[in-house]
C-alpha cells in the first residue's frame, strides 16, 4: 500500500508552542514514513511511536499509528519491551535531552549496548521544556536557567559520544529545520537494524531560543555545519569551497584551492567504519573551530538483541524434549505415592 | 565430625530453650520417623563416612566427599539442603566411590535438592593459613567450617560455640582463636553466597495417590506462570532485576525458552517493569519479579500500567526490610505497598501464596485475572516460601481452566481504547499490528475514546471506573472457605506463608478441645464477597501476620463493623506454631 504524509497525521491538535523547532520534526517523520513503509514493506499498523515525558514526547498523539506516551524517562525500556514482544513491530521513539539523558540516561545506553531493532528521535534543544525552563544533562556550561541562575557548573553530554561509548551502531545528527536532510536521516534509520540514534538540535522558542542558533541561522548554516554523507568527500561551505582532511590523526579544516588542496584530497566520509575513532572526531566538531557535523555519522551492522533472542527461541525450541507444560511438570525426579 | 553435630544440637538447644524461637525444632535435631514429607524438625548428618541411621529422613545432607554423599543421599529428604565441599569431587574420587558417571547428583538423582556447592576444603586453608597449624589440622577444620554455614542457615548464633570452645581448649589455648575463627568465616561465607535452608513447615497430612514432585516457591511461580501462558495462548515475556529472594524466578523462566518464554534481564528495576508494559501493549503475558527494595522502584511504573489498563503480573516476594533490610529473612511487610503504595488514585489488585507449591495456582491465577480483567496484578509470596519446597501432586493441565483475555482483532469505526465490558469493565486489549485499530495510550488521563482530557467529570468518571473494575473482581472470584467450624470462639485469620504453621496451631488448639476456627486469605484485594458473612459467624478475630498489623489495618477500613484482635511478629522470621496457640489461647 502507499501511503501519503496524510495518512500518518492523527487528529489532534498539535499543542507546541508556534515556532518550536518540534513542529519540523514532525514534518519530517511525517513525509519519511510513506518512504520508510514502501521501502521496507511496512503497513501502517506496524508501526509504534513510543514516547517518555516532555514536550517532544507528545508526538505520539500527532501520528496516526499505535503510540504510547509513558512516563518520565523510561520510553526506552518500553520500546525494548515492545520490539521484543514483536520483533515485526517498527518502533520508533520520540524523547527530549531531559527524558532520554538524565532520568532516562540508564536505559538510553542499555537500549543501545544491546542494540534493539527501534529507531530513537532525541530532540535535543539544551532545556527543560515541559517545566517551564531548567538547565538539561546538554545545557552549555555556564548557562544561565531558573535553577541555574549564576549559570550551570557543569559539563553537558554529547549525545553522539555517549552512543559511541555505549556501542552504538547508528547515529545521526541534524537540525531541527532541515527538513529534507531530516526525512533522509529517518529513513536510513529505519533501514538500520539495529538501535538508531537520530539526534534533532530543536529550538524551544520559549525557554532557550536561538540555542543553536550560531550554527543554524541560514545565513552562516552552510558555512558552520557540514553534511556527512557515506562515501562522499568531506565538503562544506555556502560557496563549496571547505572541507576536511585528516593531519597527524586529527580533523583539520582545510580551503579547497589553497595549498594545493583539491576534493579529493579531502576526507571521504565512511560512517560504515567499525572503528568509530574519527566518527568521535567528527561528533565533536564545534563551532568556532569546526563545522558541526549534521547527517549519518556511524552506520554499523551488528545483529541485533531482538533477533538474537529469536534466534535463542527458535534453537532451544527445536532441541529440547519439552513442548508443553505438562510434559515440563512431569520431567525430572517424581516419585508415585499408591 | 561427631562434635560438629553435637555443637549444632547444643547450640539450638540453648538457643532455642533460652528465647524460644525453633521450639519447632527438638534438641536431639532428628526427624520423626516413617515419612519422607510431612515433618517440621530436621536433623543434620555431616558425614565424611556412612552414617546408618536407618529411618531418618534429613534436611541437610552435609557431603565432605563424593563417597560420603552416595552413602547417605538416599536420607536426603525431597526437600533437603545438600551442601558438597566442591574440593573433594574430582575425577579419581568420584570413581573411586564406584559412580557409574562423573556426575554424581544427576547418578544419585538429587539434582531437584537444595544443592550448595561449596569448595570448602580450599576456604577452610584459606581462612586459617596465618594460624600457625599444620596443613592436616588445617583441613580438619572444615568441619567447623560447615558447621559456621549450618549456623548461618539455621539462624544460630556462634557465642555458645565460642564459650563451648573455649572449655573445650583450655588447655590447648592456641586451638581456640583459630577454630572460632574458622566457625565464624563459614558463617559469612553462608551468608554472602545467601545460603538458604528449606525451612517450610508442612501439614502431616495424609498423601493423596499420584505422581508426585518437589517443587520451591520460586520454581513453582515460574511454573504457574509458563501454564497462564499456555493456557491463554500470549506468550510469557519478563522483564526482571536480579533481587534476592525473588531472582530464582527470572533464573528458572530463562531455562523455559523452549516453551516460548522471553527473558529479559534489564539493567534495573525500573527497566524490567517498563520492557514488560512495553510487552503487554505489544500482546504479551508480561510478568516483573522483584522483591520489597524493587517493588519501591516499580511504583511509578505500575500506576502507567494501572491507567493504561494493560494486563501485568507482578511477584512480590517479599523480605525483611524496610530499605535493604535483612534481604535472606522473610516477613510479610510490603502489604501495605502492594494495596497503597502508588501516587494518585491507583488500586491494584492484590493476591497472595500460601504455600512453595501454592505459587503455581497463585501465579496461574494472577495472570488469569490480569489478562481478562486488563489490569496488573500484584502476587505476594514470601522469601520462605520462594526458598521453601515441598512434595507436590502434579497437577494436570486440563484441570485448569481457559484464559480468554479479551483481544479485539477488528471493529467498526473508531477503536475507543477505555470502551469496557459491561460486567467486568475489562478493556479490549489492541495490540500493534491489528490494522484499524490505531490507538494511544499513556499516563496522562484519558476520555473512553482514548483521547486526553482533564476535564473534571471525565477524570472522576475514569477514576471511579478503574476502581470498580478491580472491585469487581471479587465476582470472579472463589467464595472464601474456613477450616474449621462455622461457629467458634475465635477465628484466626491470616494470609500468605503463614498458612502452614496457622493450620498447625488450628488442629492444635482443636486437640485441647478449643473451639477455633481458620480463615486464610489467598485473595486480598478485593476481598472475597463472602467475608463479612463469614466474620460475623465468630465471637473473636485475631488477625495473625508477619508484620506489625498491615492486613489488620486493611480489614478495619474495608469492614468496620468488626473487631480485630492481633497476633504480629517482624523478626525476620516465620512464625513458630507455639506462640500462635498462646497468642489464641490467651483470648480465648
Amino acid at each position: 500500500m502507499k501511503y501519503t504524509a496524510q495518512d500518518f497525521k492523527s487528529n489532534q491538535e498539535v499543542r507546541w508552542c508556534p515556532g518550536c523547532g518540534d513542529h519540523a520534526v514532525l514534518a519530517a517523520i511525517h513525509r519519511a514514513l510513506p518512504v520508510v513503509c514502501e521501502q521496507r514493506g511496512y503497513s501502517k499498523e506496524r508501526l509504534v511511536f513510543i514516547s517518555g515525558i516532555g514536550c517532544s514526547s507528545r508526538l505520539p498523539y500527532y501520528m496516526d499509528t499505535f503510540g504510547f506516551h509513558s512516563i518520565h524517562g523510561r520510553a526506552t525500556a518500553i520500546s525494548t519491551g515492545v520490539k521484543v514482544a514483536n520483533p515485526d513491530l517498527s518502533v520508533w521513539q520520540a524523547c527530549g535531552d531531559g527524558d532520554a539523558l538524565a532520568i532516562g540516561g540508564n536505559h538510553f545506553i542499555h537500549a543501545i549496548r544491546r542494540n534493539i531493532d527501534i529507531n530513537i528521535i532525541l530532540f535535543n534543544n539544551q532545556i527543560y521544556g515541559l517545566t517551564k525552563g531548567q538547565y538539561s544533562p546538554t545545557s552549555k556550561l555556564g548557562q544561565i536557567t531558573k535553577t541555574s541562575p549564576y549559570g550551570t557548573v557543569e559539563n553537558p553530554f554529547t549525545p553522539g559520544s555517549l552512543v559511541l561509548g555505549a556501542r552504538g551502531t547508528f547515529f545521526a545528527r541534524s537540525l531541527d529545520s532541515e527538513i529534507v536532510l531530516n526525512q533522509e536521516i529517518f529513513v536510513a534509520a529505519a533501514a538500520h537494524d539495529g538501535c538508531s540514534v537520530c539526534e534533532m538540535l530543536t529550538n524551544c522558542v520559549i525557554f532557550n531560543d536561538g540555542a543553536h542558533s550560531t550554527i543554524s541561522d541560514r545565513e552562516y548554516r552552510a558555512d558552520r555545519t557540514i553534511i556527512l554523507r557515506h562515501g562522499e568527500p568531506m565538503v562544506f561551505g555556502k560557496e563549496k569551497d571547505k572541507g576536511l582532511i585528516l593531519e597527524h590523526g586529527k580533523l583539520k579544516v582545510v580551503k579547497i584551492g589553497e595549498n594545493g588542496i583539491t576534493v579529493d584530497k579531502l576526507l571521504v566520509h565512511d560512517a560504515h567504519a567499525e572503528d568509530p575513532a574519527i566518527q568521535n572526531q567528527l561528533i565533536n566538531m564545534k563551532y568556532p573551530d569546526y563545522p558541526v557535523a549534521l547527517g549519518v555519522i556511524r552506520q554499523v551492522s551488528e545483529p541485533t538483541y531482538d533477533d538474537r533472542v529469536r534466534d535463542q527461541l527458535t534453537q532451544v525450541k527445536e532441541a529440547s524434549k519439552i513442548t508443553c507444560m505438562d510434559e515440563l511438570l512431569r520431567s525430572g525426579a517424581t516419585w508415585t505415592v499408591e | 565430625m561427631q562434635l560438629t553435630g553435637t555443637l549444632f544440637a547444643d547450640a539450638s538447644a540453648l538457643y532455642g530453650n533460652e528465647i524460644s524461637t525453633f521450639p519447632d525444632y527438638p534438641a536431639e535435631i532428628r526427624a520423626p520417623h516413617g515419612t519422607v514429607s510431612g515433618v517440621s524438625g530436621f536433623q543434620v548428618h555431616i558425614g565424611s563416612n556412612e552414617i546408618n541411621t536407618p529411618g531418618d529422613f534429613c534436611d541437610v545432607l552435609v557431603a565432605m566427599n563424593p563417597a560420603a554423599l552416595r552413602a547417605n543421599a538416599k536420607w536426603a529428604k525431597p526437600t533437603a539442603t545438600v551442601i558438597i565441599d566442591t574440593d573433594t569431587f574430582d575425577e579419581a574420587l568420584i570413581k573411586r566411590a564406584g559412580y557409574a558417571t562423573l556426575d554424581p547428583i544427576t547418578e544419585l538423582q538429587i539434582e531437584d535438592r537444595n544443592i550448595i556447592y561449596s569448595p570448602i576444603t580450599t576456604l577452610t586453608k584459606e581462612s586459617l593459613k596465618d594460624s600457625g597449624m599444620d596443613q592436616k589440622a588445617i583441613v580438619r577444620c572444615k568441619n567447623m567450617f560447615t558447621l559456621g554455614m549450618c549456623f548461618y542457615m539455621f539462624n544460630r548464633p556462634l557465642e555458645f560455640t565460642y564459650a563451648y570452645l573455649e572449655k573445650k581448649f583450655k588447655k590447648k589455648p592456641a586451638l581456640i582463636e583459630p577454630n572460632k575463627k574458622v566457625l565464624f568465616d563459614g558463617f559469612n561465607y553462608a551468608a554472602n553466597i545467601q545460603a538458604i535452608a528449606n525451612t517450610y513447615t508442612v501439614k502431616p497430612a495424609k498423601q493423596e495417590k499420584g505422581v508426585y514432585r518437589n517443587i520451591s516457591g520460586n520454581q513453582a511461580t515460574a511454573w504457574g506462570l509458563i501454564a497462564a501462558s499456555e493456557k491463554s495462548g500470549r506468550p510469557l515475556f519478563c522483564g526482571s532485576y536480579p533481587i534476592t529472594p525473588a531472582t530464582a524466578i527470572l533464573e528458572e523462566l530463562a531455562i523455559h525458552k523452549n516453551l516460548g518464554v522471553k527473558t529479559l534481564q534489564a539493567e534495573d528495576e525500573i527497566a524490567g517493569i517498563c520492557t514488560a508494559i512495553g510487552a503487554a501493549y505489544a500482546g504479551n503475558f508480561a510478568v516483573t519479579t522483584t522483591s520489597g527494595p524493587g517493588l519501591s522502584l516499580k511504583s511509578e511504573a505500575l500506576g502507567l500500567a494501572m491507567i493504561t489498563e494493560l494486563p501485568l503480573v507482578l511477584v512480590d516476594v517479599q523480605r525483611s526490610g524496610p530499605s535493604t533490610g535483612i534481604p535472606t529473612k522473610t516477613e510479610q511487610t510490603d502489604l501495605a505497598q502492594a494495596l497503597y503504595g502508588r501516587n494518585g488514585e491507583c488500586p491494584i489488585a492484590v493476591v497472595a501464596a500460601h504455600s512453595p507449591s501454592h505459587c503455581f495456582d497463585a501465579a496461574f491465577y494472577a495472570g488469569k485475572y490480569a489478562m481478562e480483567h486488563m489490569m496488573p496484578v500484584i502476587l505476594l509470596t514470601e522469601g520462605f516460601l520462594g526458598n521453601g519446597s515441598e512434595p507436590w501432586r502434579i497437577p494436570s493441565m486440563k484441570d485448569y481452566p481457559a484464559i480468554k483475555p479479551p483481544v479485539i482483532d477488528r471493529c467498526e469505526g473508531a477503536f475507543k481504547p477505555f470502551e469496557r465490558d459491561p460486567k467486568s469493565f475489562a478493556r479490549k486489549w489492541a495490540f500493534p499490528g491489528k490494522a484499524g485499530l490505531e490507538h494511544r495510550v499513556g499516563g496522562l488521563e484519558k476520555n473512553t475514546a482514548g483521547v486526553i482530557s482533564s476535564d473534571p467529570e471525565n477524570h472522576a468518571k475514569m477514576v471511579a471506573e478503574r476502581a470498580e473494575k478491580v472491585a469487581r473482581l471479587a465476582d470472579y472470584l472463589p467464595e472464601q472457605k474456613v477450616i474449621g467450624p462455622d461457629e467458634a470462639d475465635v477465628l484466626i485469620v491470616g494470609w500468605g506463608g503463614t498458612f502452614g504453621h496457622l493450620y498447625t496451631a488450628l488442629h492444635e488448639l482443636q486437640d485441647e478441645g478449643k473451639r477455633v476456627a481458620l480463615c486464610h486469605f489467598d485473595f486480598i484485594n478485593p476481598l472475597p464477597k463472602n467475608t463479612a458473612d463469614i466474620f460475623a459467624r465468630y465471637k473473636k478475630i485475631i488477625v495473625c501476620e508477619l508484620n506489625s498489623g498491615q492486613f489488620a489495618d486493611y480489614l478495619r477500613a474495608k469492614l468496620p463493623q468488626f473487631d480485630y484482635l492481633q497476633y504480629n511478629k517482624v523478626q525476620g522470621q516465620p512464625f513458630i506454631v507455639k506462640e500462635i496457640v498462646d497468642a489464641v489461647n490467651a483470648i480465648l
